[in-house]
């Protein structure tokens, strides 16, 4: 980590999102940029976690503002879909900005 | 030098994601394969059936002289023949593309009917149901010989069209179709192996390049 700062350079590490190190909530954030919305179904499939894991990571995420949840029923059965808040695209793009950043300094 | 791989494995999980998440994968190098053999069967008894009324394929399809050629309305039996021919050939290749994808995606333990194969199906489906409407059309004014460019030129641009939400390279299986049906507008009386080299060698060799590209 030394290297940057010989290279007269901000530390590229700050800009890295604390709440994007689990690949679980980087999962849930990178389907939800590409998509209006996605239930918890379809992300259990996609990440491929437990419920219990995929509802405390989404917990997380609603906490820090960066998607929202709505609570609807298909029939008698609850649909709850999430989707990106603004802010959350702005931290994501951020966290990708910065990652990038750390990658090109180090090369 | 050894850092950088945390963030670009960041990178790559979130590039995965975000393409898993909005495109239906599942879709099935056998199911290519199976739907052009289909059409490959389905344009070998076509073409027997039209040989058998006419001599050749070539001649009917060149309105006039069938319409000259008999007293009862041969023309109106064979159609119909053709027309149960198309349906079932449809039906019979639909139903084995879908059981190959619904294979694949059990294994890697996707369901079949979530979100991004519904997007997938209306993409698909807006530019076949307006070629289907197009080509009853075709039917009813006896314009029997633009059937074979309609047909892949509709499936080619519903193909391009639903490249986005499936595997890129339909795109090119679309481009190919489109191109075959332009080229056959300029040569009618081939409409047939036209017909078969686009839904059923076209199909083959796409099913095949996912095989081997995906699935191996």
């Amino acid at each position: 980590m030394i290297i940057y700062a010989k290279r007269d350079m901000k530390n590229p590490i700050e800009n890295l999102n604390k709440i994007f190190d689990s690949r679980i909530r980087l999962g849930i954030m990178s389907a939800l940029i590409v998509n209006a919305e996605v239930n918890f179904n379809e992300l259990k499939e996609l990440i491929q976690v437990t419920d219990g894991n995929l509802a405390s990571h989404i917990k997380t995420l609603e906490e820090s503002d960066y998607i929202k949840v709505e609570k609807g029923f298909i029939g008698r059965k609850t649909n709850t879909t999430y989707s990106v808040t603004k802010a959350g695209e702005k931290a994501f793009k951020a966290h990708l900005e910065a990652l990038e950043q750390m990658i090109k300094s180090m090369e | 030098m050894g850092e950088t791989t945390p963030h670009l494995d960041a990178l790559q999980d979130i590039k995965e994601m975000m393409s898993r998440s909005s495109r239906f994968i599942s879709l099935s190098g056998w199911s290519g394969i199976s739907a052009g053999v289909c059409a490959l069967i389905g344009a070998w008894v076509a073409n027997s059936i039209l040989k058998d009324k006419t001599g050749s394929a070539g001649d009917y399809l060149q309105t006039e002289s069938y319409k000259v050629s008999t007293e009862f309305d041969l023309a109106h039996i064979v159609s119909k023949k053709l027309f149960i021919v198309a349906f079932v050939t449809f039906i019979v290749a639909f139903m084995l593309a879908f059981l190959f994808t619904y294979l694949r995606s059990r294994k890697d333990n996707f369901s079949v009917w979530g979100s991004t194969a519904r997007r997938l199906m209306v993409n698909v489906g807006l530019p076949m149901i307006v070629g289907g409407i197009f080509i009853l059309k075709l039917l009813q004014v006896d314009e029997y010989g633009l059937i074979a460019p309609a047909c892949l030129i509709f499936y080619g641009l519903a193909l391009v069209n639903a490249s986005k939400y499936t595997l890129g390279e339909v795109r090119y299986l679309g481009y190919g179709q489109i191109l075959l049906g332009l080229i056959n507008c300029w040569a009618i009386s081939y409409g047939l192996y036209f017909w078969a080299a686009g839904f059923g060698v076209l199909h083959i060799i796409y099913g095949a390049l996912m095989l081997w590209k995906y699935e191996r």
